[in-house]
């Protein structure tokens, strides 16, 4: 029997194609993954992002705890900011990548991805015992009485307000949710019910995700369904979902990362705080940023017109003596640039942007390149 | 409800065969396509080839999958559709038109005879 979010009967509604999404039954697509896609990128996209997991860990030890188990720095969030971080094991490896928002000053909401809750909650509580002051931490996992949409695109601005507009007679002068900033969080009324706005996403466009009760959350997705209906809004599934983080270069948890795979080897040494004292995993990453790795995650894109790339499919070098040198982790037809590209893992003296690569597609090589992150760049108007 | 022509013949594995003389064209079904959705590469054989009927002999790329396409039938491609290369949207909108796949001439047309009928079809997916 498959997962379902509150908006299932949403997603029924708009005809979306519900597949098997590890253990959830969620909608790949409504219309076409290329449609919802350009929808993002020109106007606006809504998701379901409510099989996503919350856990909330509080006290006046949580942010140490935090940072004992995160790579990240928490000690530099305020309340009302998020930082994406990772969970390591003892050996770097990655536990998940998770987004973590202060929402309260002993109060951290931690966003974690739906394929990992139970691992992320068994990892932090296994290492609850082991944090020097216990008491001072409490950790709770509300993945099931919260749900989350995430509504992401250019045009979210001009209607974001509508959606969730700020009650005249507040008791502070709360600011409306066009003004927050890139990873602020705060906390907004929608009907009886109080609920958390981030500009946050993972599509590399403007845009919030919202993190309502579960009883909530569907007047929630209809009610920015309407909003941003006369702005181009569009209902979108994880299809689009996966294409639009990948032009990004942006890690997908069991793709780029896994427990086999360090933030410095994924390229995400920029969420690593080295230098904010011990945590799970501090040596390894310190040595391997000392050192150097064996394998580097890179992204790609094709430069021979063919078929998309797709995960598992071999890499070779390039040029005379050409000999497969790692796996496609990554890969999908871009639909802004209209060719092949993807990420990979790859020795490091073939992570250098520019390096030829093949990629080895049905028995045949095709001719690619390593590019730096983001793989698509919106062009600027001069 | 997906477009079955009623002057085609069908395959289990949703391609589609129109006859002309002894040249048989070869596409997917709207069926299929709808499925799939979003067509972003098509992979045909080379002229030349020679194939057998339920041999895989082309690829049709969607964002999220790459589906193989069986011959319903034996004998020589004399043709591919090179604007189905260029612009693999025509798998979509097309299907049973200008989303055509390969021209095939055909080594033993009692094959046909084993393929399923437009009624047969519509009832295999269920319409």
């Amino acid at each position: 029997m498959l997962k379902r979010t509150p908006l299932f009967a949403a997603h029924q509604k708009l005809g979306g194609k519900l597949i098997n999404f590890g253990g959830w039954e969620m909608p790949v697509q409504y219309t076409s993954i290329l449609d919802e896609h350009q929808a993002v990128r020109t106007a606006a996209g809504l998701f379901d992002i409510s099989h996503m997991g919350e856990v909330l860990v509080s006290g006046p030890d949580a942010e140490t705890f935090l940072n004992q188990t995160l790579t990240n720095d928490a000690r530099k969030l305020d309340v009302g900011r998020g930082q994406y971080t990772l969970m390591c094991n003892e050996r770097g490896g990655a536990i998940d990548d998770l987004y973590a928002y202060r929402v309260g000053s002993f109060d951290f909401l931690l966003i974690v991805n739906a394929s990992r809750i139970e691992e992320d909650v068994a990892w932090l509580r296994n290492q609850h015992p082991a944090c020097a002051r216990r008491g001072g931490v409490e950790l709770k996992n509300v993945s099931d009485a919260f749900g989350a949409v995430a509504v992401q695109g250019p045009r979210v601005k001009e209607f974001i307000d509508r959606c969730f507009p700020r009650p005249p007679g507040s008791q502070s002068v709360a600011a409306p949710a066009s003004s927050l900033q890139k990873n602020d969080l705060d906390l907004f009324e929608f009907g009886h019910s109080m609920v958390h706005v981030a500009r946050t996403g993972y599509t590399g466009e403007d845009g919030f995700e919202v993190i309502a009760p579960a009883g909530t959350i569907e007047a929630i997705w209809n009610k920015i369904l309407e909003s941003g209906q006369p702005f181009g809004l569009k209902p979108c599934g994880l299809g689009a979902r996966d294409t639009l983080r990948t032009e990004m270069g942006y890690p997908l948890y069991g793709h780029e990362l896994n427990e086999a795979a360090t933030p410095i080897e994924a390229g995400l040494g920029f969420f690593v705080a080295l230098d904010k004292g011990e945590f799970v995993g501090r040596a390894v990453l310190a040595e391997q940023k000392e050192k150097g790795v064996s394998k580097k995650c890179v992204a790609f894109k094709m430069t021979d017109k063919c078929a998309p790339p797709r995960p598992n499919y071999p890499v070779w070098s390039a040029g005379t003596g050409a000999k497969p040198i790692g796996e496609v982790v990554s890969g999908t037809q871009s639909p802004s640039l209209g060719i092949g590209i993807g990420m990979a893992y790859v020795p490091p003296q073939f992570a250098k942007a520019g390096t030829a690569i093949g990629i080895e597609i049905r028995g045949k090589r095709f001719a690619a390149a390593v590019v730096s992150k983001p793989i698509y760049r919106k062009p600027t108007t001069r | 409800m997906t477009h079955v022509p009623p002057d085609l013949k069908y395959a289990k594995t949703h391609e589609w065969v129109r006859l002309s003389g002894d040249t048989a064209v070869v596409g997917i079904t709207d069926h299929a396509q709808h499925e799939l959705t979003d067509v972003v590469f098509v992979e045909l054989p080379t002229v030349g080839r020679q194939v057998k009927a339920g041999e895989a002999c082309a690829v049709v790329e969607s964002v999220k999958t790459a589906s193989d396409i069986y011959s319903p039938v034996s004998g020589e491609i004399v043709a591919v559709n090179k604007a189905a290369e260029d612009n693999p949207a025509l798998v979509n909108t097309e299907p049973y038109g200008g989303g055509w796949f390969y021209k095939i001439k055909l080594s033993d047309p009692s094959e046909l005879n084993n393929l399923l009928s437009p009624e047969s079809y519509t009832a295999q997916i269920g319409q």
